[in-house]
This record gives C-alpha cells, sequence and structure tokens, in this order.
C-alpha cells in the first residue's frame, strides 16, 4: 500500500528518541539522579511544561514518520509510487494540506482577502473561498452562530476525551478525580499535568471542530492552511534543537574536560581554537557553510531520489554547521568546572593510587560535570529554536521547501508591510514558537534547580 | 546588670529547631563563651540575635532584650541602628568578610558615617586610630591598601576595627580565629581581650574549642542540639564540668598524659535538628542516662556558684576514666628507615608578560630533609603557608618535586615514570583534610574503596576485601552500597582511610585528617588511626598545625618554617624542651585548656612570602633573638640530645 520512507533526519531522530529512553531507564537505577529528577516530578510548573513539551514532541515524532504514497495503477503494471514523500502527520491532516485556497485569506474567514475580477462583469469583490465556510452555503447570516457552534462543540469534545483519560487514570490509581488534581500519586505533580491536558485537549477540540468547516489561521499567499504550516514548522524547530545539541555536546564535552584536565599545550590549543571560533561572527561562517553545502546539493542531483530528502539533506547540515559553532560556550563552561573538579581531592586520591588520566576523566570529573551538561542541553535547545528561525529569515536557514518557523517569519516579512496588513503567519508561528521555547525554558528552570547540589541537602 | 537578655529564643526553618528555647544573660563588659560543636545551633542564634536570620528561617517565640529594648519588637529601620552600633559581629573567615573591591580604610570610614557624625578627613583620621588600636603597623599606608594586599591575620584585625567603628557595648565573634594560625591566634585573642578591658565591651564569643574558651570567658554555656545543657562561670567548669556531655569533651581532647592511651569519644554524633526529643537531648549517647532521662525534658538545677546544668543525674557527673592502652605502638630498633626524603624542592614558578618567562618562583619547599622509620609517626607540624600539604604531596610524587631525593623502602621515586610508580604507589597512600572534597559524591562506597585495588591490581576477591575494610574502620560492610551524602563527616574520614588502607599501605601521609572534624570525632578517628598502626604497622607522616594531636600522636616531630624543617627530634624532647624560638612561640601560642599561659614571647606579624624569603635565617624578622648574625646566612644544623636536631645559631 505504501512505501516507508526513512529520511536521515528521522532515523536521528529515533536513535536520539531510543537514547533518551535508554537513559531514563539507566537513570531509574542510579539514587542521585532518581532523587534529582524526583523533584522535577514533584515541580507542577515544570511539569506542566513536560505536558507541552511532550504533546510537541508527539506532533514532531507523527511528522517524521514518512511514507510514499502507492499511485493507482492499472492491474499488471510495476508498482509506481509517488515522488511526493509525506508524514504520518500530513495523512491526519489530509483535509487541512488539501484544501488550498487562492491567495491569504483571514482566520475564520469565507471570502478571499483579496478583491478579484468575479466573472465577466467589471465589478471587483471579495470572492468566496474555495473551501473555508462552504458549507454555510449562500447565506452567511449564520456564520457567527456557527463558530460559536463549533467552538462550543469542540470544547465539549475536548473535555470529555479529558474525562475519559482522567477516569481511566483515576480507576488504574484507584483515587477520586479530586485528588488526583490535588496532590497525584507519590507527590507527583499529576495535577499540573492534567490541568495542562485539560488546556491542550480544548484547544485540541476547537481546533478540529473548527478547522472541519474554515481555516482556523488563515491562509497564506499560496492559500496554504496557517495552521497546518505551523505544525509542520514543529518537526523543524525539533530537529535543529535536538540533532545539533546532538553534534555539540560530545564536541564540548571532550574538548572541554580536556582542556580543563590535561592543561599544559592541550589547553592552549583548545582555547585557541575556540577563541577563534567564537571571534568569527557566527551567521558569516554559518551562511558560508550552508551555501557551499548548497552548492554541493545542487551538483550532485543524483544522490536525492526526492525533493524531501534533498531538503533534509541541508537540514541535516544545518544542524551540522550550527552545533559546530556553537559547542564553544559549553566547552568554556566544562573547562571552568573542570580546572575546579581537578584540584579537589578525591581526584588527588585517584591519582595516588596510580589512576589514569582517561579513568579519572570518566570516573571522577564526568560524572560531576553531568548537572552542567543536562542544564546546557536543554538550555541551548530554546536558542538553537530560535536560531533556526533567524538564519531562516536571513536566507541560509533550511531548504525553502521546507517548512519552518523561520520560512514562516520570512515571508511575514512582506506581508506586514502590505495594506491591508496580513498578520496571522506572523501571529501563528509566533504563539506556536513561543509556547515551545517558553515550556522548554521552564523545563529547563526546574531541571537546573533540581540538579543544583546546594537544593538537594 | 545585664547588657543582653536572651529568654526562651526559639528559631525554626520549617520543621527543623536549630534553635529550640535558650536563655542566657550577658553582663557588660563581660566575656560569655557559646561552647558547642558543629550543628549545635552556635552560629544561628548570634544571626538571631542580630535578625540576620537566612530566609527559611524565623523566630518562633521568645525575647531578646537589648539595653532595655526589645529587639524582635523594633522595626527594620530601628534594628539598623543596633547592628554596627549596638551590637557589633566578625565573623569566621576573614577571607570572605571584607569586599575585595573597596579600599580598607573606605570599608571602615563607611562603618564611620553610618554610626557616627564624622565625614571626610575626619572619619579618615578615625579609621586610622581604629587601625592602630587594633594594632595595625603603619596604619596611614594600610588604609589605602585593598584587602588582598592583607594576610589573614591582618584582615581579621581589620574586621574588628569595623566593629569598633560603631562603638558597640556588645561584640559577637564567631568562632573569630578558627580560620587563624595558632600564633596569629594569640595575637587576635590578646586584642580582643584588650579591648574588652579598655572599651568596657560585653563579648559573646562563639566557638568550639575549649583552649580558646578557657583564655577568653568569664562565662561559660554549653550549647548541644539547640539547648543550653549547662551554664557555668569559667573556674567552675574547668574545674568540675556538670553535664555528661560536657565532661566527655574534655575527655576527648588529646594530650600528652593519654598518650599511648585511647581517648574518649562520644558514641554516635548530634541530633539532627528536626528530630523531636520528648527527654534530654544527650540521651543517646550519655553513659549515665536513667529511665528519666528518655522520658522528660531535664529541668535546670543550680549546684553552686553560679554553676547550673541541665541533667536528671544526681550530683555532678562521674569523671569519664580514661583507658589506658597498650602503651607506646612504637615498633623502634629498625635502623632502616621507610621513607628518607633529603633536600626535597618545590619551586612554581611565578610567569609573567606575553611570552610566559618564569621571573621568579615560589619557593614552597625549599630544603627539606626528613626519615620515617617503619611502624612509627613523624609529625611534620608548621603554620599554613609553611610548606607541609606542598610537602606532603611532592613525596607521594602527586606534584613533581623540582630538586632533591625521596626514597621508599629504598627505591628513588624522583626517577621514576608514572608508570614505574605505580607498584610503589601501593606502599604508600594519603588521607585528606576534608572529608566532604576527599570522596566522589557520584561512586558508591564500594567503588570508592574498591578503585585503589582495581588501579594497583591487588589480589583478592573485591567485595570481601571491601566488607572487611569497612569493619576494621569501625563502619558496617553493608554500607558498601551506600553513597557519601549519606554519611556524617567523621563517617567520611573512616572511608577515606578504608580506601588508603585498600591497597595495604605501608605509609600513610595525613594531611590535616581531624581538622574539619568536632573534638569528639575527632577523638574517634584518632583511636582509629593508632589502631590501625598497631595492628597493621603503619608509618604515619602526620601533617598538621595541631599541637595537642601531635602531642597525643607522635614519635617524632619536625617543625617546619617557610619550606624548611627548623627543629626536629623526638616529640618528648622538641615538645618538652623546644630550643628553636619558633618551635618555643608555636607551643606558647596554643590556647591551653588549663588556662595557664606560656612565659614564652608572642610573635609578632605574619610569615614572610616563599617568594620572597628572607635573606640569612628565614625567621629572624619575627625572631625576638635575632641579630645581625642571624641575617647574614641560613643557620646550620645543630644537634642536642638524643635525637634533636636544630637550625638555630642562637639555640642552646
Amino acid at each position: 500500500m505504501i512505501q516507508p520512507v526513512l529520511l536521515w533526519s528521522d532515523a536521528l531522530l529515533f536513535v536520539l528518541i531510543a537514547a533518551i529512553v535508554a537513559l531514563a531507564l539507566w537513570a531509574r537505577r542510579q539514587e542521585p539522579l532518581r532523587a534529582a529528577w524526583g523533584r522535577v516530578l514533584k515541580d507542577g510548573v515544570a511539569m506542566a511544561a513536560a505536558t507541552v513539551l511532550a504533546a510537541f514532541i508527539v506532533v514532531g515524532l507523527l511528522d517524521s514518520l514518512h511514507y510514499r504514497a502507492r499511485l493507482d495503477a492499472k492491474p499488471g503494471e510495476p508498482v509506481r509510487y509517488a515522488v511526493e514523500v509525506n508524514s504520518a502527520l500530513d495523512a491526519l491532516l489530509s483535509d487541512l494540506r488539501q484544501r488550498s485556497e487562492k491567495t491569504y485569506s483571514a482566520p475564520l474567514a469565507t471570502h478571499l482577502y483579496a478583491k478579484e475580477a468575479l466573472g465577466d462583469s467589471a465589478q471587483r469583490d471579495f470572492p468566496r473561498l474555495r473551501h473555508g465556510g462552504t458549507h454555510l452555503g449562500a447565506d452567511l447570516s449564520g456564520h457567527e452562530f456557527d463558530v460559536a457552534m463549533r467552538v462550543s462543540r469542540g470544547c465539549a469534545g475536548g473535555v470529555a476525551l479529558w474525562l475519559v483519560l482522567a477516569a481511566l487514570w483515576c480507576r488504574h490509581k484507584r483515587i477520586s478525580l479530586v485528588a488526583t488534581l490535588k496532590v497525584g500519586a507519590g507527590g507527583t505533580a499529576t495535577g499540573a499535568v492534567f490541568i495542562t491536558l485539560l488546556a491542550i485537549f480544548l484547544l485540541l477540540g476547537i481546533a478540529i471542530s473548527l478547522g472541519g468547516g474554515y481555516h482556523v489561521f488563515g491562509t497564506d499567499k499560496v492559500g496554504q492552511d496557517v495552521l497546518y504550516l505551523s505544525l509542520k514548522s514543529i518537526r523543524t524547530g525539533l530537529l535543529i534543537g535536538t540533532l545539533t545539541t546532538l553534534v555539540m555536546l560530545p564536541l564540548a564535552v571532550l574538548l572541554g574536560i580536556l582542556a580543563g584536565y590535561v592543561g599544559g599545550w592541550v589547553d592552549d590549543v583548545i582555547q585557541y581554537l575556540y577563541t577563534t571560533l567564537s571571534s568569527i561572527p557566527g551567521v558569516l561562517l554559518i551562511a558560508a557553510a550552508v551555501l557551499m553545502m548548497q552548492v554541493i546539493i545542487d551538483t550532485h542531483p543524483d544522490w536525492f531520489a526526492t525533493s524531501a530528502e534533498r531538503a533534509d539533506a541541508r537540514l541535516l547540515a544545518l544542524c551540522l554547521i550550527l552545533g559546530m559553532t556553537s559547542w564553544t560556550g559549553v566547552a568554556r563552561l566544562l573547562r571552568a568546572e573542570t580546572l575546579k573538579l581537578r584540584e579537589l581531592e578525591f581526584v588527588q586520591a585517584a591519582q595516588a593510587f596510580g589512576v589514569g588520566r582517561f579513568a579519572i576523566m570518566r570516573r571522577h570529573i564526568l560524572p560531576n560535570l553531568m548537572h552542567i551538561v543536562l542544564i546546557a542541553l536543554v538550555m541551548d535547545f530554546s536558542g538553537l529554536v530560535l536560531a533556526e528561525a533567524v538564519l531562516s529569515y536571513v536566507g541560509v536557514g533550511v531548504d525553502p521547501s521546507t517548512i519552518s518557523f523561520g520560512t514562516m517569519i520570512n515571508t511575514a516579512r512582506m506581508e506586514l508591510a502590505r495594506e491591508p496588513m496580513v498578520w496571522w503567519s506572523l501571529a501563528a508561528a509566533f504563539g506556536f514558537m513561543f509556547a515551545l521555547v517558553l515550556a522548554a525554558n521552564l523545563f529547563a528552570d526546574a531541571v537546573r534547580d533540581a540538579f543544583d547540589p546546594r537544593s538537594s541537602a | 546588670m545585664s547588657i543582653l537578655s536572651v529568654r526562651d529564643l526559639s528559631i525554626h526553618i520549617r520543621d527543623a529547631r536549630p534553635v529550640d528555647g535558650i536563655s542566657f544573660d550577658i553582663a557588660a563588659g563581660e566575656c560569655y563563651a557559646l561552647l558547642g560543636e558543629s550543628g549545635c545551633g552556635k552560629s544561628m542564634t548570634a544571626l538571631g540575635l542580630m535578625r540576620l536570620l537566612p530566609a527559611a528561617a524565623e523566630v518562633a517565640s521568645g525575647n531578646i532584650d537589648f539595653e532595655g529594648r526589645e529587639l524582635l519588637a523594633l522595626p527594620e529601620s530601628g534594628m539598623r541602628d543596633i547592628r554596627g552600633g549596638g551590637i557589633g559581629m566578625i565573623f569566621q573567615e576573614p577571607a570572605t568578610s571584607l569586599n575585595p573591591v573597596l579600599t580598607v580604610g573606605r570599608q571602615i570610614v563607611e562603618a564611620l558615617e553610618l554610626h557616627s557624625d564624622l565625614r571626610g578627613a575626619a572619619a579618615r583620621a578615625r579609621a586610622e586610630q581604629l587601625l592602630d588600636q587594633v594594632g595595625i603597623p603603619d596604619p596611614k599606608r594600610r588604609l589605602d591598601e585593598f584587602p588582598f594586599q592583607l594576610s589573614g591575620g591582618l584582615r581579621q584585625r581589620v574586621m574588628i576595627a569595623i566593629a569598633l567603628a560603631g562603638s558597640p557595648r556588645l561584640l559577637i565573634a564567631d568562632e573569630p580565629t578558627t580560620a587563624l594560625d595558632v600564633t596569629i591566634q594569640a595575637q587576635v585573642l590578646d586584642l580582643l581581650d584588650e579591648l574588652r578591658r579598655t572599651q568596657g565591651m560585653a563579648l559573646l564569643l562563639i566557638t568550639h574549642d575549649l583552649g580558646v574558651v578557657a583564655r577568653m570567658a568569664d562565662r561559660i554555656g554549653v550549647m548541644y542540639a539547640g539547648q543550653l545543657v549547662e551554664e557555668a562561670p569559667r573556674e567552675a567548669f574547668f574545674a568540675r564540668p556538670a553535664h555528661p556531655y560536657s565532661v566527655r569533651l574534655f575527655a576527648a581532647l588529646p594530650d600528652a598524659e593519654n598518650r599511648g592511651g585511647r581517648l574518649t569519644t562520644i558514641p554516635g554524633s548530634v541530633p539532627a535538628a528536626d528530630v523531636r526529643h520528648a527527654g534530654c537531648r544527650f540521651v543517646e549517647r550519655c553513659g549515665e542516662a536513667l529511665p528519666a532521662c528518655a522520658a522528660t525534658l531535664p529541668p535546670w538545677r543550680a549546684i553552686e556558684s553560679g554553676q547550673r546544668v541541665r541533667c536528671h543525674l544526681p550530683g555532678a557527673a562521674p569523671a569519664v576514666a580514661i583507658k589506658v592502652g597498650a602503651g607506646d605502638t612504637a615498633a623502634s630498633g629498625e635502623s632502616t628507615p621507610l621513607l628518607d626524603v633529603s633536600d626535597l624542592q618545590v619551586h612554581f614558578p611565578i610567569r609573567r608578560g606575553i611570552l610566559q618567562r618564569a621571573v621568579g618562583a615560589v619557593r614552597a619547599v625549599d630544603g627539606l630533609s626528613l626519615r620515617l622509620m617503619p611502624g612509627r609517626t613523624l609529625a611534620l607540624v608548621g603554620e599554613s603557608g609553611c610548606g607541609k600539604t606542598t610537602a606532603g604531596k611532592a613525596m607521594l610524587q602527586l606534584i613533581r618535586p623540582t630538586a632533591g631525593s625521596v626514597r621508599l623502602d629504598g627505591n628513588e621515586l624522583t626517577a621514576l615514570s608514572t608508570q614505574e610508580l605505580r607498584p610503589l604507589r601501593a606502599k604508600m597512600q594519603m588521607v585528606f583534610q576534608d572529608p566532604f572534597a576527599s570522596l566522589n559524591p557520584r561512586l558508591r562506597i564500594g567503588d570508592i574503596i574498591a578503585e585503589g585495588m582495581q588501579a594497583l591490581g591487588v589480589a583478592g576477591s573485591p567485595a570481601a576485601r571491601i566488607g572487611g575494610l569497612l569493619e576494621q574502620v569501625g563502619l558496617r560492610a553493608d554500607m558498601a552500597a551506600r553513597y557519601p551524602h549519606e554519611f556524617s563527616g567523621g563517617q567520611r574520614q573512616r572511608i577515606a582511610i578504608a580506601r588508603a588502607l585498600a591497597v595495604n599501605p605501608q605509609l600513610l601521609i595525613c594531611d590535616e585528617p581531624t581538622s574539619a572534624l568536632d573534638v569528639s570525632v575527632q577523638a574517634q578517628i584518632l583511636n582509629l588511626l593508632s589502631d590501625l598502626q598497631r595492628d597493621l604497622k603503619l608509618a604515619y607522616l602526620f601533617i598538621t598545625h595541631n599541637i595537642a594531636v601531635v602531642d597525643y600522636l607522635a614519635h617524632d616531630v619536625a617543625v617546619m618554617y617557610l619550606g624548611r624543617v627548623v627543629e626536629s627530634g623526638s616529640a618528648a624532647e622538641v615538645l618538652r624542651s623546644p630550643r628553636h624560638p619558633y618551635t618555643q612561640a608555636l607551643l606558647a601560642a596554643v590556647p591551653r585548656v588549663d588556662g595557664v599561659r606560656g612565659d614564652a614571647p608572642k610573635l609578632a606579624g605574619d610569615m614572610p612570602s616563599p617568594a620572597n624569603p628572607p635573606a640569612g635565617c628565614h625567621f629572624h624578622p619575627r625572631c625576638p633573638l635575632a641579630d645581625e648574625a642571624c641575617r647574614r646566612e641560613y643557620p646550620a644544623q645543630r644537634s642536642f640530645g638524643a635525637t634533636q636536631l636544630v637550625r638555630c645559631i642562637k639555640a642552646d
């Protein structure tokens, strides 16, 4: 029926998820780590942020299950697949994806945002949309009522879904709903999770209910649904945030610890390297590298079967380059901390036993740096999501065919100058990005507090 | 007439009660000492008096009456007049209690402007006067210096000068000399005593050191787990301590009299502040506990002449018998030294400029020679900065020496490479000063102990050996699965000793192993070390500044000054008849529990910088006997008695 497609970025994302699950299982057995994460679990704000993050991750994962649909063919002919690579999210949102209009339309509108010559008459007016509000027919007096009805139906659906979930949870834990919302089981802030879930389900219900008949966030210049674009941008943002960290972290950890522990000429070389790197303007370096990558992609069209793979290659290249330029800050931090740890007596005790350098770095230095690594990791994530937006805005970010917050904002730049102004693409991108980055930052704050040795006494 | 009167003061931090209903009075001009081990609520009491408690802590109940004013009822603005103006405070760590970016003069003038009408030149003149009053030489120049240009002792004097700027009627001194060396401590204590007498200022002295209490206090309050358990005038307290806890504190002090014997220890540790007590707080650690002790809180009972005690026991607590051990543990008679260090030098280059050229060197260790026989204890004594820790690390080759020779069991260590050194590392191990920094918080106890065994390939089943080691140092074998943060300071130090013992060393270099511990815990560790020496025939190189511990433990003593040994010999000879003027001054500066003052001259000034040692005898700028000959050349070694070697031309 379909042919699954595994893009490089998908593979890396799944490996990353597997690694995180494995790490979580390992951390469960480590007493201090479990205690620290236990403090995160008890923190209401952190758990609410984690719930929002989880919702984003679910969308991103759905968008990473790629496939090529099978084309209808006469019996006997060889099986052929579509050129277009779609994801599970595309399949779920096929309505949104396919119901495109001619050009701009405002959120929940029934008419286009630009006047056109109607039929053969010379009069210009706003034409009706092809999909938005068609169920209303010619009589538009029921528009507001219909929207209100759909919103209330969506709310009801969201609440119903939430109640079912909450009831299942309460049955499983054998406690009342009120108890769940108050304290939660074992001090875990389940109350915060459920309240956040309620908010998410309400928004989801409203979006589904309204999305059936209207463009919730309007349409863009070529008539694509902005809600669909926003949802598709999530994967790009998440990928840039996580894969870049994956590139950056080993470099930062290895070089930071080496510089701090070994010292001498090794320290000099590494310091020279990162001082040089961080004194070159980042955007300049990234622009040069991305353009080089683009040339390589363009001169080797045979490497890529589909345009999706080509866009994917550019995305990965961007992650790599961002990673190469952003390890310096963390490395500097780790070097300073290692310099401090190196003088501690337990390291000297190990030296007195003749334990080798690398064993000391692995057993004594690295575990005591993990809290910094973790904090840097989560903190950098939000910075990188924003960096992608900035780079794509400048034009050296992702492939123009890749949907991302950056490309959305880049196009919105022109729309804001238009009269009358088109504000909804920017607002939608801003809203989604704001929620993602805020959730990541709040979560990172809670993680940092939980791993702060001073607060764990 | 009491200047400060505290009634039923309780301080709560959430569920914990670090201070739980304490009452005391301080008369004008009196020195009242709050004595207790760490964690018993002394500092929290002091902060409570100043209303400077950390955010989580609050005064739950009680009254603080200062000169007829109720401090707890004052508004914050009224409290600011009291702080500095009525009650001054000096802290433990002179290195961090001064602002590093302001000059000394600016910081004193700031206090003067707050509490007096002095401004400008007048304030500056008064600041100079204050510096002069606290005994800082050349005060005019010092006014414009920054804290980093001053030594620890001078900084503490500046702190005292700032506290005096508001002419307080009460000075709270929170462990004022704990971070200082004994010779500097003696100077600062003398200063505080003199100020108290000349200014009629009352002093609330917070300390854990019985010697300091004996030297300074008029009356003493013993604190235990947030409560006062005994209150007495000094003479009565030191003659007949009444509470079982006080009695044990005295018995746990190491000195020459119980040499070779075992010190009395207090089992267990101070209960956590969030534990609720129905009865006496000391009941779990008390040997004489009655059934009533656990059930009801003992009331205050007056004994005589102002002494009162909170204890159910009728009469004074019985004196704790000191069990005399097997006698001197020294395995003497052998003639080949286990460790033979000669002319050891460790220089750290001072690099300047773009090309990082060495323009000089800090001579941390500058020609140190000593010999340690198997099974004996050699104490390396000296003030901080004299290079004793660097010397210990250089002997272990943790720092490679610049020159000289270190022979362990006949093997020259300085010539060996890291690889060749590895098998020899099993013979010598180190126990570090800070038990909180010497264990990796991320490793289990078992892994910490196994580390050396794995690195050096010690034969045998690790699990059984780890269990055996833990029991040998007085812990339980099943503790191997725990993490360091679950243990107290004393237990951590036991773990550190077990880690060193795991590779069967013959030599243990102990770098101030008890200086971070309370007296009662120190006694446990010293007992353990002497047991291990008896059972395993270990040799100890004991690096310390604590003369009492040396007197109790060491067979031989080497006194270090500015990177060199100035006097060495058997403990009896060096400590009973010191011949070098530095040794004499060092011994005289130690505050004694019996309150007797040494008659040797007090040392003035500080140790010079090892980057730029004085010409001739290093000690001559501080030496009362020095003359022209001392400034010319470093004195040769002279021999006295059976073992005593002294580097001084004036010694006789």
